[in-house]
């Protein structure tokens, strides 16, 4: 069979707007590019303002992931200040980004995800009574019942014959790579619908310390909601109370019906434990520190780096050996377009060589193709993500991670290799999702421990005037997010920002090829061992570029470290 | 929002006749519908306007076009608040074109969406969210090999009206701030033949989105507007005006530093940068996330998202506006609005300048429907 080239674009049920590229042969793909077509330029709108507003502009880089720019930005002018915030207010970020991770997982998982293994339409020619079955074998969901479980069918059946199918147009229905059971793909929906409505409670905890989300409000020195039980419009025993049920929803949901779901499909699945692994190096700044951010022992998710997929080996993780190519990029640099660059010393001048608009043909047939830088460990290609982080966990010993992680491959009686894969990226953040709502609790007690001991201070006001400053300063800010690790550096001169950069872990996963022909993370699996049945329905690319949870506003940012004027860039016709 | 039902809706089939499939009591219904009519500052004798509105529509096509953003309007939309029949207000709509949710990708949604507006043509409504980058041929932001300005004019050609939605489909937003390196601007900025509606914010609150497509079905036009084109049951009243830390501010109590006595008794935030008295938001009245709370209730001063530009004439944003003598004052809280814009307007300007002080004018204007708004929006003036 003759090479067949295709394009994707627009990926759809991500945030931001990528294009995959690929070449198909005989039903596999042989090839693959990833573009992202947005460029923003936040960070140099950032040049010259008050570091202690950078929190705000960061945060919107992405609305999906809102909070974890935020609080890295917050982290990095502490660390460059050195303010060292409170505890309690160490405790609310964690429970504000815990809930971050629990929330945005689970919306992941039924509402950008699940319709790559889940066929809506299959669902109609259920047995209620047999869906009930299954459900109550999994887990003991209340809803997982035949009269619920009936009403969800029958809507859908009105729904599609309506002949309006909204956002269900254009699905790839009937595809052969679809595998569930009726009953199996019923229930899916039934938690679709179900998810919706869980999500909106369970993020009000966003609401409460930092006054709405998305884009809750953060603080350089601490957190704005003040403590004091005995006043009405502060933090006080009502909002306690309603985080504790909040807490208590989370993980039933998360443990009865989201952890269940996915194990249950996977093992239908279980080939793409074979399919889609790619790059082989795995890296996570680690996340959740239990006392200060610089305490590195102290994080839930620990740090380091996994090469070559040698789980009896953590390599330590030094941000210093992190550099940036632009290669693939409608960039130039300063030294020549080869070069890699450490975010401190990074340049941004784009430089657009691709098509005229209206794009016909293939950006694989360019050089230069996408807006993407190429981050690079140690001239290495990585993958970042809730696999990258349960992998190191698991080589480090992470007792509860171990524990679950066992658990699930026990039941699909499958070995820790498959986790390599387009299924494991996609079970990883389920086990992740678990442990982190098993964890909130935890934190909540220990904010209150500290409030029934007379720790209320949220705030360290030492360093918030300016005029305390040092006249230069810079600072690391890291957060492993729920896309993966993410790391902000500013420099502070005379009051405000010199500069800042941010490499964010959509770069590392969707970055193009680099100055050595090196794949970043998404065209590297999407070439490993992959299948395409049919180039017209690219379904099988759409569940391994999901597993990735790609955010591409946040990949595509640029700096201008003199706040110079952008380049003039002539478009190639 | 789309909680299980047994009830969907069928083809043809009409609000009221769903409704009555359902089982939901007439009473009910007209009771939300009065609710929504109080929400829409159309009073709730209109409750009976409403409901006939909304009984006798079909699904109407909804297409939504994310441009140069960041998805956090989309994710703001997701947290609407919904009692029981708040899922019948999302089955009234046929979201036929969305990214973040779609279920296929490629030329399949791209397929969805021209059919979509085909089949649809002069009916649809057009949400738009995120900005259009126009340096560099726009080469910005490329979506289906298409530019972000050629998304938008095809998409806008046979839409009834248009909902920007959120501040960078209003004006350019965060990636439009100062030097605004890809030229972003506003959807206003290039379509000039619409009826174009702003819903404000960084994002906004979900249901004022929600709250706006009701009132679309229910009169066949769009909210009356203020000079920003943004509807007045949201946006006519000022934070301050109606800031639950008021009382505090006129008595004269003020949080001088996050996390000291003021701030653990709930005083006001003005010292710590508050933009409350400059901005023209429902944050008060509807608050966020199902009533739960907002901003200035959960201790952190207003940043003014709702404005245009503000992220550079709302900056920085701990620093106070600028400093009257005394407070407590109405004419003198005016003033701080006033002077803030002027003393903003390097830069940005006299857009911004004129607007703020435009609403501190409008307060008391007579109302009046537009048709359409057009450029500037010329109405209320």
């Amino acid at each position: 069979m003759a090479k067949t080239k295709l394009v994707v674009d627009p990926i759809t049920r991500i945030e931001g707007h990528l294009r995959i590229e690929a070449q198909s042969e005989n039903g596999k793909i042989s090839q693959a590019w990833a573009s992202a077509t947005q460029f923003r330029g936040i960070e140099l709108v950032l040049q010259g303002r008050d570091p202690r507003d950078a929190w705000a502009f960061t945060q919107r880089i992405c609305g999906v992931c809102t909070t974890v720019h935020a609080i890295a930005s917050v982290r990095a002018v502490e660390d460059a200040l050195n303010i060292r915030i409170p505890p309690n207010a160490n405790t609310i970020r964690n429970l504000v980004h815990g809930m971050q991770y629990i929330q945005d997982h689970v919306i992941h998982f039924y509402h950008l995800h699940a319709l790559d293994w889940v066929d809506v339409v299959s669902a109609l020619s259920a047995d209620p009574a047999k869906a009930a079955a299954i459900g109550k074998s999994i887990s003991p969901w209340p809803n997982n019942d035949e009269a619920h479980l009936r009403a969800v069918q029958l809507r859908v059946k009105k729904f599609v014959g309506s002949g309006q199918l909204g956002i269900f147009a254009g699905g790839y229905w009937g595809h052969p790579a679809y595998k569930l059971p009726p009953e199996v793909n019923l229930l899916a929906v039934s938690h679709y619908l179900e998810a919706l409505d869980w999500q909106r409670d369970v993020i009000r905890l966003h609401a409460i310390f930092g006054g709405k989300n998305p884009h809750p409000n953060f603080l350089v020195g601490g957190m704005a909601s003040a403590i004091n039980l005995s006043q009405a419009t502060t933090f006080n025993a009502e909002r306690i109370a309603d985080i504790n049920g909040m807490i208590k929803r989370a993980r039933e949901f998360v443990e009865q019906v989201y952890w269940p779901d996915l194990v249950a499909i996977a093992g239908f699945y279980k080939d793409w434990g074979a399919i889609g692994g790619g790059v082989p190096n795995f890296l996570a700044c680690g996340e959740f520190p239990e006392s200060d951010v610089r305490d590195l022992k102290s994080l839930y998710f620990p740090r380091g780096i996994i090469l070559n997929k040698d789980l009896s080996h953590v390599v330590e993780y030094d941000q210093k050996k992190v550099k940036e190519y632009i290669h693939s990029s409608w960039y130039d640099y300063g030294k020549g377009a080869e070069e890699g660059l450490h975010p401190y010393e990074g340049e941004t001048t784009p430089h657009y060589t691709g098509p005229k608009a209206p794009w016909t043909g293939y950006l694989q047939d360019e050089k230069k193709y996408s807006w993407m830088k190429s981050p690079r460990y140690e001239d290495k290609s990585m993958q970042v993500g809730p696999l990258a982080r349960m992998l190191v966990a698991y080589a480090s010993g992470h007792k509860d991670a171990k524990e679950l992680i066992g658990e699930a491959l026990k039941k699909l009686n499958v070995g820790p290799e498959v986790l390599f894969s387009t299924l494991g990226r996609t079970a990883a953040r389920g086990v992740e999702t678990v442990l982190l709502a098993r964890k909130m609790e935890g934190w909540m007690g220990d904010l209150t421990g500290r409030i029934k001991n007379g720790d209320t201070a949220t705030f360290t006001k030492d360093k918030w005037e300016p005029s305390s400053w040092p006249k230069k300063a810079e600072g690391y800010g890291y957060l492993d997010a729920p896309r993966g690790a993410l790391g902000h550096w500013v420099q502070i001169e005379d009051e405000k920002i010199a500069r800042y950069q941010a490499v964010v872990p959509s770069t590392w996963n969707a970055s193009p090829r680099d100055a050595r022909g090196q794949p970043g993370a998404y065209e590297a699996a999407l070439a490993d061992n992959h299948p395409l049945v049919d180039p017209e329905k690219p379904l099988e690319i759409l569940r391994t570029i999901h597993s990735f949870d790609p955010c591409l506003a946040c990949g595509v940012h640029v700096l201008d470290a003199e706040g110079n004027e952008l380049s003039s860039v002539e478009v190639n016709t | 929002m789309i909680s299980p039902s047994a009830y969907p809706w069928a083809e043809g089939e009409t609000l009221g006749q769903h409704l009555d499939e359902r089982g939901i009591p007439r009473r009910d219904f007209l009771e939300y519908c009065g609710k929504m009519a109080v929400i829409l500052g159309i009073g709730s004798a209109a409750a009976p306007r409403v409901a006939k509105a909304l009984e006798s529509v079909k699904r109407p096509s909804v297409v939504w076009l994310q441009l140069q953003e960041c998805t956090g309007c989309v994710e703001s939309v997701l947290r609407t608040e919904n009692p029981s029949i708040g899922d019948l207000l999302l089955d009234v709509i046929s979201l036929d074109y969305n990214h973040t949710l779609m279920a296929g990708a490629g030329k399949a949604v791209e397929k969805a969406k021209t059919d979509a507006m085909a089949a649809n043509k002069g009916k649809y409504l057009l949400v738009v969210s995120g900005s259009i980058p126009t340096k560099e041929n726009d080469i910005y932001t490329m979506i289906g090999g298409k530019t972000a300005r050629m998304q938008l004019e095809e998409a806008a050609e046979g839409c009834a009206a248009i909902i920007a939605l959120g501040a960078c489909a209003h004006w350019g937003g965060v990636q439009g701030a100062r030097p605004n390196p890809t030229g972003a601007v506003g959807v206003r900025d290039i379509i000039k033949n619409k009826p174009i509606l702003v819903v404000a914010g960084c994002p906004p609150i979900g249901d004022t989105v929600t709250a706006t497509v009701v009132h679309f079905l229910t009169f066949g036009a769009l909210p009356e507007m203020d000079r920003e084109g943004r509807p007045l049951f949201a946006y006519g009243e000022r934070i301050h005006d109606q800031c639950q830390r008021r009382a505090h501010f006129d008595a004269g109590q003020f949080v001088e530093t996050f996390d000291d006595k003021g701030a653990r008794e709930g005083w006001c935030l003005y010292q710590v940068g508050c933009k409350g008295p400059a901005t023209f938001s429902p944050c008060p009245i509807f608050k966020w996330n199902t009533r739960t709370s907002w901003p200035i209730e959960a201790g952190h001063p207003c940043i003014g998202c709702t404005e245009p530009y503000f992220w550079d004439t709302m900056t920085p944003f701990y620093g106070r506006l600028p400093d009257v003598a005394g407070f407590g004052i109405e004419k003198r809280v005016d003033t701080i609005g006033a002077s803030l814009a002027i003393g903003a307007a390097a830069g940005v300007a006299a857009h911004a300048t004129m607007t703020v002080l435009h609403q501190m004018k409008r307060r008391k204007a007579t109302r009046q429907v537009p048709e359409a708004t057009e450029d500037e929006g010329a109405n209320n003036g």
